[in-house]
């Protein structure tokens, strides 16, 4: 068994190695402004000397990569392989209204698919490919400065390969009025694709906006996303950040947000996991800055054979900041999820106060959940909880609602979206809590 | 319209119904006293369809049909309808929500039409002024840090809003002052037709000052020991159990 999984890892690591070489030489060839070269050398370095993953791995324990790394994946052709159309593209959107839209296919951007409402006052959008000419002080200071490619092999291979995403700059004192919703559609249609979209979001002091990132897999291929998101909040700057995922059976994900805070800001971020095949979310938020916030919101609610995986830090470095962290879940069928949250304080951050819960629901004795809170505080004026509860639905509720003639599966549903609304009522945007209810109740309805 | 012929129950292997007998007809109210752990609420648990118990013996049958055999959601549908002696708290869901699922699914069930919104808000202003509830109680959580007497006072107002055939009122008077228990009462007096029926679980002579029980039994060990008409409940208030039980073990 060993042999086969190292094999399998080995050609996986070796296909990358040489696409890699080849991307190198296209770049040398075409006369791109590929600045960014440096820091994409460094981190393929990086990706050469990191181990891909084995459950062996203390982050790793629970999420076995196996299957995903003996898939037969072209890492050349995802730009060719899709030519997804407006119409094959509608399904995929929520019912966003007036909002600025990006697509991204296989990670690269569909100019012709997208459209921007916001002034550009308000509103700055590049390719991250090319964002360093116009918006050098940011990308030196931010780009892969935030998240870590020297330790974490997938966020090394994104940095190494992808230059294309969104880098998004929102100028000092503007409150972007119109959310960003940034759709990236992995088509595997015909054949099993990778797309590694790499996104900076710099929030210039006093500013304010809300991103929407929605994932989505289209054929019966296998999709592999490797995600790296970076976002900034300068001083007292305000983000909504969200990420959906509802994806198709075959989709794998890896993904890490990763945030940074400034003073006075507030960092509030919703991720939402329907299915899938394999989902990993890293959350990593780092308030290196006094009187910070950060909110983080999770709900994940899976069937099949589902794997999520929600790894989060919260990492307090300075002093009078305020973490607060729910994450809820509802498991059926053969499904399985994970939820590892670790706050840090560090000795600097006296009176952090840092909370977190994790409850989950199991319909199913196939399916199983993980929970490991980790609490490091070396500070010690601070406040600090946390909670973790994993059972089943409450009879006594169950029979309550019954006793008055409900049936039992709209019970079980009343109960479970109950249950859901506790992270659902923090989303702020309407389309998106109405796309995420739907596609719940749905599943509550057909499947309980 | 229920008849009870000599029901045993048991929960985790303990036999609490004996052997227990009980006619209801429509336009009765029946009181059932007794002393703590006599196996009342037992009773309206089975009947209500709890699946913990188990019925080992004996026959429930209501309205020509076999009770028993029926889900806790169907026993509802054809009008069977609980007042909990202790309510549950449901979180996240608010009485107004889950009630609007519950009364249009009994509808379905009866082959009626749905309630649209201003149906439904309409028949909840004209029960909600009979039982003196508040809109704001009704759209919080289900009785999630509820006092006692106002979720007493929220199972009336499902009852009233189901309009039930056989009304099973476990202790809804315990723990209430005067004027609520007064609302209480004066709630099921109207509600009260010649085609339906009430049974009520109290300790309390008192609540029988307000609505006047046709008969009157003794639950004692999972049994009905002693039946009458009101006067019992009168004697039992001044004497106590003890004759009662010593007649039994004599
Ligand atoms: N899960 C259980 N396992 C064993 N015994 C139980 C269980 N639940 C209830 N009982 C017992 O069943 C008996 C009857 O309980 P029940 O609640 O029906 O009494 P009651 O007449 O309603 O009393 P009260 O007046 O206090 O409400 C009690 O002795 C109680 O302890
Ligand atoms: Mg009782």
């Amino acid at each position: 068994m060993t042999t086969t999984s190292t094999m399998d890892k080995a050609d996986f690591k070796s296909k990358l190695l040489t696409h890699f070489d080849t991307f190198q030489r296209g770049a040398a060839q075409d006369n791109s402004p590929r600045t960014l070269s440096a820091l994409q050398q460094d981190a393929f370095q990086h990706f050469r000397t990191l181990d891909l993953p084995t459950t062996r791995h203390e982050e790793w324990k629970y999420t076995n990569l196996r299957n995903l790394l003996q898939n037969d994946f072209s890492f050349a052709t995802a730009r060719e392989a899709s030519a997804l159309s407006a119409a094959e593209l509608a399904p995929h959107l929520m019912e966003h209204g007036d909002a600025n839209v990006l697509v991204f296919v296989n990670g690269f951007y569909r100019r012709d698919l997208s459209n921007l409402v916001s002034p550009v006052e308000e509103l700055h959008v590049e390719n991250i490919g090319q964002a360093r000419e116009k918006y050098t002080e940011a990308i030196d200071k931010y780009f892969a400065r935030v998240a870590d490619y020297q330790k974490d092999v997938f966020t090394a291979m994104n940095t190494a390969i992808s230059d294309n995403g969104a880098f998004i700059f929102v100028p000092a004192n503007k409150v972007l009025q119109k959310p960003v919703y940034l759709y990236f559609i992995t088509d595997a249609t015909r054949g099993n694709v990778v797309s590694q979209p790499r996104n900076l979001y710099v929030l210039g002091r006093n500013s304010q906006a809300t991103f929407v990132e929605s994932f989505r897999t289209a054929g019966e291929y296998i999709g592999f996303t490797n995600v790296v998101t970076e976002v900034v909040t300068q001083e007292n700057a305000v983000a909504e950040y969200y990420k959906i995922q509802n994806e198709t059976a075959n989709a794998h994900h890896i993904g890490t947000t990763q945030a940074l805070q400034g003073r006075d800001s507030k960092f509030s971020s919703t991720t939402i996991s329907l299915s899938g095949s394999l989902i990993r979310n890293n959350l990593n938020i780092v308030i290196d800055a006094e009187n910070c916030e950060s909110n983080l919101y999770g709900l994940y609610v899976l069937n099949g054979k589902t794997h999520v995986d929600n790894h989060t830090l919260v990492d307090h470095a300075r002093p009078h900041s305020y973490s607060n962290e729910l994450y809820k879940g509802i498991l059926d069928g053969k499904s399985t999820g994970v939820f590892n949250g670790k706050i840090m304080v560090r000795p600097d951050a006296q009176k952090t106060n840092a909370f977190q819960t994790n409850r989950n629901i199991v319909l199913s004795p196939e399916a199983a959940m993980n929970t490991k809170p980790q609490l490091e505080i070396f500070a010690d004026d601070v406040k600090c909880s946390h909670g973790a509860t994993t059972g089943q639905l409450d009879e006594e509720m169950l029979f309550y609602l019954r006793s008055r003639g409900i049936g039992q599966k709209a019970a079980k549903a009343l109960l479970m979206q109950a249950f859901a609304g506790d992270v659902l009522n923090h989303i702020r945007l309407e389309p998106v809590r109405n796309y995420v209810e739907n596609v719940i109740q749905n599943r509550f309805h057909t499947n309980a | 319209m229920l008849s009870i012929r000599n029901l045993h129950a048991a929960i985790d292997g303990k036999e609490i119904l004996k052997g227990l007998n009980l006619e209801v007809k429509a336009g009765e109210i029946h009181a059932i006293m007794g002393p703590n752990g006599s196996g009342k609420s037992t009773l309206a648990s089975v009947l209500a369809g709890r699946e913990e118990y188990e019925v080992t013996d004996g026959e429930v049958i209501y309205n020509g049909t076999d009770l028993l055999e029926l889900s806790p959601e169907d026993r509802a549908r054809e009008g069977i309808f609980l007042a909990f002696q202790y309510p549950v708290e449901i979180p996240g869901v608010s009485t107004t929500n889950f009630l609007k699922t519950a009364v249009n699914e009994v509808r379905k069930y009866r082959g009626q039409e749905p309630l649209d919104a201003v149906q439904f808000l309409t028949r909840m202003k004209e029960k909600m002024k009979l039982v003196n509830i508040d809109q704001a109680l009704l759209s919080r959580s289900l009785n999630e840090g509820f006092s006692g007497g106002e979720k007493k006072r929220n199972e009336i107002f499902q009852l009233a809003m189901l309009e039930p055939k056989l009304a099973i009122l476990d202790e809804t008077d315990s723990g209430l002052d005067i004027d609520a228990l007064r609302i209480v009462a004066e709630g099921v007096n109207k509600l009260r037709t010649r085609d339906n029926a009430v049974v009520l679980v109290t300790h309390y002579q008192r609540l029988l000052d307000y609505i006047v029980p046709d008969f009157v039994h003794v639950l004692y060990k999972g049994r009905i020991v002693k039946s009458g008409t009101k006067e019992l409940a009168l004697q039992l208030e001044e004497k106590g159990y003890d004759w009662i039980k010593e007649e039994v073990s004599a």
